[in-house]
């Protein structure tokens, strides 16, 4: 098939990803007045941001009026384990409430104080209340406000698409291929500019609150594009996902849980994080449960309950209560919020966990408690982008949200993901359009590269004989369950490497049936390129950082390191090989430095 | 998605799918409400048996009929005599009024669209209609006026409690009256009850008291009646039911009071 | 567990038919789970849509037993054991391929519908609504968008005419939350009689029996539509009345 046979859009930017970094981007970028493409995998408004619950994380001050950017950049940075890009969270606690406010003129409407102003609620890591949020949806309400806000802007929205290579001329990206996924044709986007807003990796864990979309494209299409990605072996595996029955094993129960009152206990009925205060927080967590308990009421007085400790620590302790036989009968362990708020108040606060348990698990949580365990919810590590711009290492390619790295470090605070793909979604479209503007020379696609991503997208049409792609992913996700989960060692990610390159092996000879046709055998066969390139690049990174912080724990180096607190791990493709290396962090200045001596 | 040109459905011969006993509740609805006609239209009928005192009938109040005129409306009034009466029964100067503001109830609407107009017959199932235009047209373009019609109501729960209030007044035997409680102000009360849960949780004055405000915080008055009315109408399908029961019955027990069929019972 | 029969239609708009797979259902299984282990086993090109799996995203809806639901919040309990299930394409749209159709339609509505347009902000620069204000709005936006609603509707489900000039149940609670919109200043009355076509819908109710979210589409936004429609069309005293006082809100 020759080049003009294929379907071409042309635009000065275009987005892949419709999810709330993909949708703010595009609204920026349209808004600076350059023709915009937006790609997106599902239907307009499905994306994985419709899944995020507790709320927005943005220094208001409506309901602590203490609150301000500098405090919300410290928790950040100090959950994240001080590895985060420090300029992306300088940036993220300044532009955060701007970006809340503009969501609420834009419709979205967010519980309320009694003064009428955007009501904030607590969560792990942040000092004070500080997450807008509506009930515990916050998610759909920020996409469905995106969406509609979106539609009028004249982007050009490609829905049901993926794309499976970019196009680069020269040293710079021009474009991408991918197909319509309900032809299985061929499509060909021509554009100044490339923002990748595809979201995470989560598909690749077997135990995850990830969508079926996750499987790393982002990630992928930049490293093969060769960019850099960093912090790939920080994941974050959430503490609180269902475990019972075995079919929602996973989905997400939302951290505002604990915000509003839950607590966790084992099967002994013991609230047992009390037992895994790490020395970092020592100061700001209550080491007693009455002080805990006074906390809710009296926040001034008292310091936080163990609870709300950042994700990595909870999630952590939940693993070793499990293990050490102290679990529910599922796995998990009990998260228990009826004891002390009164059921009117849970369904208020909580009407879709109330839902998902009563729907899914025939548990009534307003009289009984929970069964919650880690699930895999989020990759911290992502495209390497410059803090300002988006931009990454590969000119003309933006990132921004999940698919990005840096601003979260080693671990993300609950509420920083919505607040992150508002502000860095704006600054990608904004970078993105004006580097569309200065775009010198002329717009070239080079067919050959259009050809080669059309022949290995239609390949596995052409074998007899090979595997069912659901078969691999299987077992894929199995792997990276067992070997690179929340507690790894050296042995077993590099028994996690050979079992990924006897996957690869098994992939490349994978097999569909049917035809192009809206055939999800096919779909899942191409998404395994990405999700086996993403779960090398984890597991090589993991295999490098030889200490244990946030989103990454060694057993075989239990602990945290000050000479790895300096370095990010840096992936990257060589001639046609995943290279790791470690690079010093950006320095962060002195008047920022102090805000951590000040307090400590 | 690409954009599409074809819109074919999906070929599925059965005009639906449905195993569960979906015509149950259509059925069950053609019956009462069926019966309840029936039984009304027949007792309008009658222009007889609607007054046995101190009890009316609602099918036939505001009393019309020289026998119970001045019960209802006082004993200053001159003598008088509606001509219609005797011709024609009463009942149809009254029943207008409650049974239009019953046909353009938004719930009455579902209900016999659904079980007598079968568009459809229950969800998912094909529409017996081919031609639909909803209520853009007329007549059914009227069901737009339910409001008047909610007004009208409000005037015959006035006189309905009124009713139940002399309902209370029993005649001696000696003349003149005397306080007393029968099984049939009971029921006189029970009925007007229902009938005002009916007539203020409908969604016409739930609109009209509040419904329309746009800033409720601005008009906290209209913001508590419109909660209000909001709690009556999550249960409107329930008080339309128990409602058109209790005053077919309301009429029935009056009825055979004054047939003799049934006695009274005096409680006080 | 047992093995439980499905009948699932497999085909396009040219043709197709239920063709019949038997799998093991876990204990605490949902349809999608037992499509997935159809897909992974039997029929790796069986077309379907999900996404999250958990009822949020409105992904995979589809008509089981001829009833429109989210194949993710139908438990394989709810039915009785031994008998066959039926899984068909949310029927009021065009086919695409198996369980996929062609929801276009309602991407086309959204567009036409008035966006929101907001008051200038207090003279401190912010905007303050009320808990109380906005309780009523916060119902219609749990929407989901999984669509069972507008495929039910039978206005368009079995009157194809009808889509032209008529927005579906979804588009009625936009058009509510956005008229009942505390800081709103778009009049779109006539948008609503005519273009989104809200006298069409004889308020059978089949969307809010259908709506996953238990939104009540019906009573809380169709049926203020209607009246307020009414207000503005049909009541000869409130037009009066609005003679006499200024219009607060510009036509869209």
């Amino acid at each position: 098939m020759a080049n003009q046979d294929y379907e071409v859009h042309e635009h000065d930017v275009i987005v892949i990803g419709a999810g709330g970094a993909g949708l703010r981007a595009a609204i920026e970028a349209a808004a600076q007045g350059v023709s915009v493409g937006l790609v997106c995998k599902s239907l307009l408004g499905k994306a994985h941001t419709v899944m995020a619950e507790g709320g927005i994380a943005a220094a208001l001050g409506n309901v602590w009026p203490e609150d301000n950017w500098q405090v919300h950049f410290r928790d950040t940075m100090r959950g994240g384990k001080m590895l985060n890009n420090w300029r992306m969270a300088q940036l993220h606690a300044q532009e955060a409430p701007e970006r809340v406010l503009e969501l609420e003129r834009w419709g979205a409407l967010f519980d309320r104080t009694k003064d009428g102003r955007i009501l904030q609620r607590d969560f792990g890591g942040h000092r004070y209340a500080r997450l807008a949020h509506v009930g515990d949806r916050t998610g759909l309400e920020m996409i469905r406000t995106l969406q509609y806000h979106g539609i009028h802007q004249g982007l050009d929205v490609y829905m049901e698409c993926t794309i499976t290579r970019l196009l680069k001329d020269g040293d710079r990206v021009v474009g991408a291929v991918g197909y319509w996924r309900e032809s299985g044709r061929v499509v060909v986007f021509k554009a100044k500019a490339v923002i990748l807003a595809t979201g995470g990796i989560g598909k690749a864990w077997k135990i995850t609150s990830n969508s079926w979309e996750y499987t790393g494209d982002g990630h992928s299409l930049a490293l093969w594009a060769g960019a850099d990605l960093i912090d790939m072996e920080f994941v974050q595996f959430h503490p609180t996902g269902m475990v019972w029955p075995p079919s929602v094993r996973g989905i997400l129960v939302t951290e505002g849980v604990r915000g509003d009152g839950g607590t966790l206990k084992n099967s002994e009925g013991k609230r047992f994080m009390f037992d895994y205060i790490p020395e970092f927080f020592k100061g700001e967590t209550a080491d007693n449960e009455a002080e805990a308990d006074r906390w809710y009421e009296d926040k001034k007085n008292n310091r936080r309950t163990p609870d709300l400790l950042p994700r990595d620590e909870v999630a952590r302790a939940i693993n070793s209560e499990v293990k050490a036989g102290r679990g529910s009968p599922h796995g998990g362990v009990f998260l228990d919020i009826n004891t002390r708020r009164p059921a009117d108040y849970i369904k208020k606060r909580l009407p879709s966990m109330y839902h998902q348990f009563k729907e899914l698990a025939g548990v009534d949580i307003t009289k009984e408690p929970m069964e919650v365990g880690p699930t895999c919810h989020y990759v911290m590590g992502g495209v390497r982008v410059d803090a300002d711009t988006a931009q990454s290492t590969v000119k003309g390619l933006f990132a921004a949200g999940e698919v990005a790295g840096g601003m979260h470090g080693s671990n993300r605070l609950g509420g920083n993901s919505l607040s992150d793909l508002l502000v860095f979604g704006r600054r990608a479209g904004l970078y993105a359009a004006l580097y569309a503007k200065d775009f010198g020379g002329t717009l070239v696609v080079d067919s050959a590269q259009v050809e080669q991503a059309a022949r290995q997208m239609l390949a596995p049409f052409e074998r007899t004989g090979g595997e069912n792609p659901y078969a691999i992913q299987s077992d894929l996700q199995d792997t990276m369950q067992a070997l690179v989960g929340i507690i790894r060692n050296e042995a077993d990610l590099k028994e996690a490497l050979k079992r990924l390159d006897v996957l690869k092996a098994r992939a490349a000879k994978v097999r569909v049936d049917g035809h192009r046709q809206y055939n999800p055998g096919w779909h899942t066969a191409l998404d395994l390129d990405s999700l086996l390139t993403v779960a090398e690049c984890s597991a090589l990174a993991a295999l490098e950082r030889k200490e244990s912080r946030g989103g990454h724990t060694r057993e075989d180096h239990p602990y945290t390191d000050d000479t790895w607190g300096k370095v990010n791990v840096v992936v990257r493709l060589k001639d046609g090989r995943i290279q790791v290396s470690r690079e010093p962090l950006p320095e962060m200045p002195p008047d920022l430095k102090a805000l951590f001596q000040e307090r400590k | 998605m690409s954009a599409r040109v074809t819109a074919a459905r999906p070929p599925i011969a059965a005009p639906h799918l449905r195993r569960d006993a979906w015509w149950a509740l259509p059925l069950t609805v053609v019956i009462v409400l069926g019966s309840f006609i029936v039984y009304s239209t027949w007792a309008a009928f009658q222009n007889a048996h609607y007054w046995a005192p101190p009890y009316l009938s609602p099918f036939y109040s505001p009393c019309l009929s020289a026998t119970c005129l001045h019960v209802t409306f006082g004993y200053g009034l001159p003598e008088i005599q509606l001509p219609i009466i005797g011709i024609l029964s009463p009942a149809f100067l009254i029943l207008w009024g409650p049974g239009l503001f019953r046909l353009t109830c938004y719930y009455y609407r579902k209900a016999y669209y659904r079980s007598f107009w079968l568009s459809p017959p229950a969800c998912a199932l094909p529409d017996a209609q081919r031609r639909y235009t909803g209520e853009t047209r007329f007549p059914l373009v009227l069901q737009n006026y339910h409001r008047y019609l909610w007004y009208v109501a409000v005037i015959f729960i006035v006189l309905l409690t009124w009713d139940a209030v002399l309902a209370f007044r029993f005649p001696r035997p000696a003349g003149g009256t005397e306080f007393g409680i029968g099984v049939g102000t009971l029921v006189m009360w029970a009925n007007v009850i229902l009938l005002a849960g009916y007539t203020f949780s409908c969604h016409s004055c739930r609109h009209v008291c509040g419904g329309h405000v746009d800033v409720f915080s601005k008009a906290p008055t209209r913001y508590r009646l419109w909660h209000v009315i909001t709690r009556l109408n999550e249960q409107h399908p329930t008080f339309a039911w128990l409602s058109l029961f209790s005053v077919g019955l309301t009429d029935l027990y009056i009825r055979l009071v004054s047939l003799g069929v049934i006695r009274d019972l005096r409680i006080i | 567990m047992p093995t439980v029969t499905m009948h699932v239609f497999r085909g396009d708009a040219r043709g197709g038919d239920f063709k019949e797979y038997r799998v093991e259902a876990d204990p605490g299984m949902v349809v999608l789970d037992l499509i997935h282990r159809i897909q992974a086993t039997q029929a790796t090109d069986l077309a379907v849509r999900w996404n999250c799996k958990a009822g949020k995203c409105g992904s995979c809806s589809a008509e089981i037993d001829g009833k429109p639901r989210l194949m993710c919040m139908t438990r394989m309990d709810l039915f009785n054991e031994g008998e066959p299930i039926s899984v068909a394409p949310i029927r009021g749209f065009p086919a695409i391929r198996d369980l996929v159709t062609d929801v276009s339609y309602n991407y086309v509505k959204a567009k036409q519908v008035p966006p929101l347009r907001i008051k200038p902000p207090e003279p401190d620069g912010t905007y303050r609504m009320m808990q109380e204000d906005i309780d009523r709005i916060q119902e219609f936006h749990k929407c989901i968008e999984c669509f069972l609603c507008q495929d039910v509707c039978h206005v368009i489900r079995d009157h194809e005419e009808n889509k032209r000039a008529f927005a579906g149940p979804r588009f009625f609670i936009k058009l509510a939350s956005l008229d009942m919109h505390p800081l709103d200043t778009v009049d779109r009355s006539a948008f609503v009689k005519d273009a989104a076509g809200v006298g069409l819908c004889n308020i059978t109710k089949c969307c809010t029996e259908v709506c996953p979210e238990h939104i009540h589409i019906t009573d809380n936004a169709i049926i203020p539509l209607k009246e307020r429609m009414a207000d503005e069309f049909f009541d000869p005293v409130v037009w009066l009345l609005r003679k006499f006082r200024s219009k607060k809100k510009q036509p869209a």
